[in-house]
């Protein structure tokens, strides 16, 4: 198989004869990038309010009402915990279970097994999972949840580093989700204060005289600057030394941030030219962050990133250029910064109408909205999800996920696809109940084809679909090179 | 464990296969064999694995006075040639070393300076240290070179598609060879196979049922994505599908904090990492002949331990090779000492990635162009897999 999303987009480019999109484009445009994906209605729902009506009050997501999701969530008892409360219920018996085996594996197993599920650390986990999983699919605000996304990736947390897991819970609850509009520079305080981000890139340890210097790498490299941010070994090795200190009271008993003293290099320090004096203490870091929040490399980092996810893999370089200048001028207000992104011609340029090859989690949930499934049990979505290639919660490395899709564009992802495809069409995903024979009054390949893509499909892709059944079809068609892009 | 019985078989054989290179695989003369398909399997170490812990310069003291808590004490090493000697986690590798089919490279790494796990990854896989706008992978270069084969000539095992492998080769990525192909019945998959040009390698995985070919020789993989993924590697080579580079990679060796010694984080993590390797090469057995398994990770770690008895990114790494197209028995590459460091602070390189590469891919594979894959750079003797 040769690339398998690239006969499409030279498809798509020939089509693309007229220079503007006509108002039903736009609002299946709007309904693909700025959400994950129309159910079905929506297309016209959002063309009766006005697409950019719709995209305003996406923008401001505080006044849409959501009380569906939040009844359906009401279940998940963990998402409402703290920390303290999370680590005292799920990891406590599981550091005494630890404790009481002594290191033998078998009676390890034996103990773990008799922890009550109700209990288990796994349940907080799939809490978590779930409510990413039903709040993308169902939420009406739907641009909330893609920045969501976009910021939880990239100030990427690992679930599977120690006790990140029981952590992750708050870190997105109490850190990222009420500063995804604000502004970046409270954003990036936030996650460099959570003990999620402390423990995950090791700065709770760092102290004077023993350095640790992951997360002051990583804040430049991937936060704020980007890696050809201008930023040497020696300024990570000076940051490093500034954020000592910076630290988790009582981590294994779910305690939050602390400011050392103790811990602190007080000696003088020079991070990217900026000169601290000997006998500083935490208002060193706090500098520093305002500093590189509000650089112009990190304008361009941010812009370029943003333009990824919402525009296209290569973005033009005028567009990126001119985000970073709203983010500067801004004082870093994402929802500008976001705005500008929208606003811009190259947002709305019929070169990138369904070109974007969709992410395996934007797949997934697009799969499920367009054949409008209703999701009772998302283990089996965050399932197909690893399966697909990117699990939630689960990037190891502090990069988070690419947002260019050559990073997904492999056979193996592909049959994932497919195989997610015909079972949630077929109505054999458990968990996920749909009907795609109720979707439109005639099934037919065409009538599906509106119904699930928004358009029409290529003749080639056409031509390939003869079984009759309305399962098959709609299996074959949310499978198809048309139903990969947004 | 090693099959003693095979060790014991080949060693009278010596003579006869052995040639210039008295490796035990190429000694070995059982029934069992790739057809003459020379493999390559490379392994990607991700997050730096700390190589002066791997293969430790025991002898030189300025390795212990820079890690008080983390050093491979004496006692534990397992002396490869009285001066390097390897973390204990990797005992199960020893014998192929002192069987002269195992080598190591110290010293080894990318000429450019960065410390980002990502960009360092990503030189390492495109082949062009420095240079961020090459498109596809060196292993993929390589492979293109020869004349297009199996449609599963090239096969990276894991959930995406490594940069090493991406570009003309059309490698294929697989996590699980039993789960490849599409669920549904003939009119479904050739309507997906007509949408998207063809699902060749899966029918040919299909009609090999490679999952069928169970480890041999008593072999047991450890139960962690390394052996799965290696086993199912080894099951592609006994099923004949025409493989000729496989990839995969293994997480979990950015150990900033607590890393541990002789036990511990890091011993936990090799102890899987030499067990995987040690079943494959018994489960290949004398198969093992025609292939060569090369390890590689983006960087090294810092010399000196940090505050939380971990070590941050630093340079220089070290590289192991088993299989049958080695000169092994040697720890390769010049030794810069610890005495003076790279920027003062790591292992200098002294040995460039490539280097090692280059005379595997020409060795083993029969690569004529190295300039192909290695555009831009002349590869340097290193004596470990003479073509």
């Amino acid at each position: 198989m040769k690339r398998p999303f690239a006969l499409l987009t030279c498809i798509l480019l020939l089509a693309a004869s007229p220079a503007h999109m006509t108002e039903r484009q736009r609002a299946l445009h709007a309904l693909n990038r700025l959400g994950f994906g129309p159910r079905p209605g929506d297309v016209e729902r959002v063309m009766r309010i006005g697409v950019d009506r719709w995209i305003d009050r996406q923008l401001h997501p505080e006044g849409i009402a959501d009380a569906a999701v939040d009844e359906r969530l009401k279940s998940y008892a963990t998402l409402r915990m703290s920390n303290r409360d999370i680590v005292q219920k799920f990891y406590a018996p599981i550091a005494e279970v630890r404790r009481e085996a002594k290191g033998d594996e078998a009676m390890l197993k034996e103990l773990r097994e008799k922890i009550p599920y109700d209990q288990r650390p796994q349940r907080v986990v799939e809490e978590l999972v779930s409510q990413r999983i039903v709040r993308a699919a169902d939420s009406d605000r739907q641009l909330n949840e893609v920045m969501v996304d976009f910021w939880m990736n990239h100030f990427n947390v690992f679930l599977g580093k120690g006790l990140d897991r029981f952590l992750l819970t708050s870190y997105e609850r109490d850190v990222v989700r009420p500063r995804v509009w604000g502004k970046f520079e409270d954003l990036l305080m936030a996650t460099a204060k959570s003990p999620a981000m402390l423990f995950y890139l090791d700065n709770a340890r760092s102290m004077n005289g023993k350095l640790n210097e992951n997360y002051a790498r990583e804040i430049m490299e991937l936060h704020t600057l980007g890696v050809d941010g201008g930023y040497t070994q020696k300024d990570v090795t000076e940051l490093a030394r500034v954020l000592t200190g910076w630290s988790i009271a009582m981590p294994r008993q779910g305690g939050g941030f602390v400011f050392r003293p103790r811990m602190h290099d007080s000696g003088a320090k020079t991070v990217l030219g900026v000169r601290f004096p000997a006998g500083g203490g935490i208002e060193e870091g706090e500098r520093m962050i305002h500093i590189l929040a509000h650089h112009p490399a990190t304008a361009h980092h941010i812009a370029l990133q943003l333009c990824q996810r919402l525009v296209s893999d290569d973005p033009p370089k005028a567009l990126v250029d001119r985000v970073a200048k709203t983010f500067l001028a801004t004082d870093g207000d994402l929802r500008k910064t976001v705005k500008a992104v929208i606003d811009s011609p190259e947002f709305w340029d019929l070169r990138v109408y369904r070109a974007k090859v969709k992410a395996p989690f934007e797949y997934v949930v697009s799969a499920i909205r367009a054949v409008d499934g209703h999701v009772d049990d998302a283990r089996p979505v965050a399932r197909a999800l690893q399966q697909i290639g990117e699990p939630l919660y689960g990037a190891q490395p502090p990069t988070g996920y690419s947002d260019k899709s050559e990073a997904w564009e492999n056979s193996g992802a592909l049959m994932n696809r497919l195989n997610f495809a015909l079972a949630l069409a077929g109505n054999t995903l458990p968990g996920v109940r749909s009907d795609v024979a109720a979707l439109v009054p005639e099934p037919s390949v065409d009538n599906l084809a509106v119904a699930l893509t928004g358009g029409k499909l290529t003749e080639a892709t056409r031509k390939t679909i003869t079984d009759p059944q309305p399962r098959a079809i709609a299996g074959l068609i949310l499978g198809s090179p048309e139903f990969q892009r947004q | 464990m090693i099959d003693r019985r095979i060790f014991l078989k080949s060693s009278g054989m010596a003579l006869v296969a052995g040639g210039l290179l008295p490796n035990v695989f190429v000694r070995m003369a059982g029934a069992a064999t790739t057809g003459g398909k020379k493999v390559v399997v490379a392994i990607f170490q991700r997050g730096a694995v700390d190589g002066l812990n791997v293969v430790v310069p025991y002898g030189e003291a300025a390795y212990y006075a820079a890690r008080p808590s983390i050093a491979i004490p004496r006692a534990d090493v397992q002396d490869l040639d009285g001066f390097f000697g390897v973390h204990p986690a990797l005992a199960s590798l020893v014998p192929y070393f002192k069987e002269k089919s195992a080598a190591f490279v110290h010293a080894v790494g990318s000429p450019d300076a960065t410390r980002s796990h990502f960009d360092a990854q990503d030189f390492m896989e495109s082949g062009t240290p420095g240079v961020k706008t090459t498109e596809d992978g060196f292993l993929s270069r390589a492979i293109a070179t020869k004349p297009a084969a199996s449609p599963l000539r090239a096969v990276a095992l894991g959930q995406a598609q490594p940069r090493i492998l991406a570009g003309k080769a059309n490698a294929v990525t697989i996590a699980n060879i039993n789960q490849f192909g599409v669920r549904g019945d003939a009119a479904v998959t050739s309507a997906f196979e007509s949408m998207y040009g063809g699902f060749e390698a899966a029918k040919i995985l299909k009609a090999a049922n490679p999952a069928k070919l169970q480890p041999e020789n008593g072999a047991v993989y450890p139960a962690a994505p390394l052996g799965n993924s290696l086993k199912q590697i080894a099951q592609l080579i006994k099923a004949n599908v025409g493989l000729e580079v496989a990839f995969t990679d293994v997480g979990g060796w950015d150990t900033h904090a607590g890393e541990g010694g002789a036990q511990g984080q890091l011993a936990n993590n090799l102890r899987n990492f030499g067990e995987a390797i040690a079943a494959f090469a018994k489960d290949l057995g004398s198969r093992m002949s025609d292939i060569v398994v090369v390890t590689m990770s983006e960087f090294g770690r810092t010399v000196r331990e940090n505050g939380n008895r971990g070590t941050d990114h630093g340079h220089a790494n070290v590289m192991m090779l088993l299989g049958g197209g080695i000169r092994g028995g040697k720890v390769h590459g010049k030794w810069p000492g610890l005495a003076n460091l790279y920027e003062n602070r790591d292992l200098a390189v002294t040995t460039d990635f490539r280097d090692v590469f280059a005379e595997v891919l020409v060795g083993q594979l029969g690569v004529t162009s190295l300039k192909a894959v290695f555009p831009g750079y002349t590869a340097k003797p290193v004596g470990i897999a003479p073509s």
